[in-house]
């Protein structure tokens, strides 16, 4: 006789009980689905969806510099270097990035101008545009979570490889950049990877300093024609189908730094 | 009279409270095969990445090729060398590990030549060609284009000792070269050893193979705690060693075998 898994069967019941119901408020919801399918390629929300990518991937890739500079910094045996690069990791992840999205945005308050002094200045308003506010913002917080998960990655290559560089006469940055980073990129992969898809989402906060992205868009047109839902809905199925690309990329990435081990690269 | 390749005067090393190297004097000339036994613990290793700077010594000095390893003499004082002059330094010897440390992320043939390329700026085929001729020597040339993944224990660690011979060093240092392989695969890394030894190779060899050391090794040398106990030749060492210490590790050793 098969064994009874009462609990099994009971979420299974339940989920589909949930499932219908859901299915069935989405039909008796008053949801206008032509406007949505409207608006799916209206040329702000493409624009938008452009904006939101771009500046995902510019912020990443700062990020990830910043973050791999701030790991070695981290490593070094320079105490100020590490000092700075534990300050930096604190202050950023200790911080709400919205918060710092507002304080780059906002600077002109304070700073009326920037610049090299003696070499060049400009009016702080005019160089801390919502483009540059955003960068700054996104980017200088990723590094701080990138620099963690990046400092994780050295320490798992194992002590031996560094000394087998040392020993055949490279130098502590050759080592690294040859031995050290190439194997802990490895470890790092799978949750950059989660930070680049949290990053596409996260771009959504400065549609609060005015940045047009993907969810700026659709509220600009809500605003106006009040189709609430409907436009929340286009930027829900934008957001899906990019995280779900990236998704896909991420396994891509994964197979090509587990070359050499052979357990995880075959599995 | 030629001057010793290796030179260490009262060497002393500590771990926090432990006295790994108590004032160790050891002279290797040129193309003596030196290997060093005694228990675990002893200061073997320590004494082995003392003289290629992986540890520093906080006590004596070791000269290697004549030149003063680690420091440089200012009138009566010890400046410590840049790590650019370091890295220079370590380039007069080879060094093999007991778990091999290969680059995993690289080909049994990258990792012989990602020295030369990257350290002795040498032009990628040049130095291709040079890790085949190498891999021949070693008996893996069949294997050049394997990840260390794929290899044996033994296999591994031959590639090993070609990555070292790579940055063609004047003095091999192997740490314990087979202590960590299957005993069926510890033959044909000795013999890749003593074909180097034969073709005049200085090397130090931190080894429990007594059959190797008796056979290969000029210079027997014991040590424990810390410190050298004694040192002859093999065959003096193994038939009639003038300290009990010695005795009684090598009554332990040979009846474990």
């Amino acid at each position: 006789m098969r064994p009874k898994h009462y609990g099994r069967t009971t979420a299974v019941v339940v989920i589909i009980i949930l499932g219908v119901l859901l299915i069935k408020a989405f039909a008796d919801g008053q949801i206008d689905w032509a406007t949505t399918r409207e608006y799916l390629t209206w040329p702000s929300i493409m624009w938008g969806l452009a904006n939101t990518i771009w500046m995902s991937v510019v912020c990443m890739i700062v990020g990830i510099v910043i973050g791999v500079m701030v790991a070695v910094a981290h490593g070094s045996p320079n105490p100020v270097l590490r000092a700075a690069a534990i300050f930096y990791a604190w202050f950023f992840r200790g911080t709400p990035v919205i918060l710092q999205l507002l304080i780059w945005f906002n600077l002109a308050l304070v700073f009326p101008r920037l610049g090299i002094p003696g070499v060049w200045t400009g009016r702080t308003v005019d160089i801390i545009t919502p483009v540059m506010a955003t960068i700054l913002g996104l980017a200088l917080n990723e590094g701080a979570y990138a620099s963690e998960i990046i400092r994780a990655g050295i320490l798992s290559v194992d002590k031996g490889q560094t000394e087998a560089s040392k020993s055949i006469g490279m130098s502590h940055l050759q080592a690294l950049r040859r031995i050290i980073l190439p194997q802990a990129m490895r470890v790092v992969v799978p949750p950059l990877g989660n930070e680049f898809i949290a990053m596409i989402k996260v771009t959504s906060l400065a549609s609060i300093i005015g940045f047009s992205d993907l969810l700026k868009n659709v509220q600009d047109i809500y605003y106006y024609n009040a189709k609430v839902i409907e436009l929340l809905m286009v930027a829900a199925f934008w957001y899906l189908i990019v995280v779900s690309i990236l998704s896909v990329g991420q396994a891509a990435i994964e197979r090509r730094f587990g070359r050499g081990f052979a357990s995880t690269a075959r599995r | 009279m030629t001057a010793p390749l290796v030179s260490a005067v009262n060497v002393g090393k500590s771990f926090n409270k432990l006295r790994a190297l108590d004032r160790v004097s050891l002279d290797v000339m040129p193309g003596e095969v030196v290997c060093v036994i005694g228990p675990s613990g002893s200061g073997k290793t320590t004494f082995l990445r003392c003289i290629n700077q992986l540890e520093r010594i906080d006590a004596g000095a070791i000269w290697l090729d004549s030149e003063l390893v680690g420091y440089r003499r200012v009138g009566d004082a010890l400046h410590p060398l840049s790590e650019k002059e370091i890295s220079r330094q370590r380039r007069i010897t080879g060094m093999v590990f007991q778990r091999f440390n290969l680059f995993p992320h690289m080909t049994a043939v990258d990792n012989i030549t990602e020295g030369p390329v990257q350290v002795l700026k040498k032009r990628p085929e040049e130095a291709r060609a040079a890790a085949m001729a190498l891999l021949e020597r070693v008996g893996v040339a069949h294997k050049a284009d394997t990840y260390p993944a794929e290899l044996s224990g033994g296999q591994q660690q031959r590639v090993a000792i070609a990555r070292a011979l790579a940055m063609q060093p004047k003095l091999m240092l192997f740490d314990e070269p087979t202590s960590a392989l299957d005993p069926e695969l510890v033959g044909e890394v000795l013999n890749v050893m003593r074909d180097l030894a034969r073709s005049g190779m200085t090397m130090i060899v931190v080894t429990h193979e007594m059959g190797f050391a008796r056979e290969v090794a000029d210079r027997v040398v014991f040590m424990d705690e810390g410190t050298v106990v004694e040192s002859g030749t093999a065959l003096q060492m193994m038939t009639e060693p003038a300290q009990k210490r010695t005795r009684d590790f090598l009554r332990t050793v040979l009846t474990r075998n």
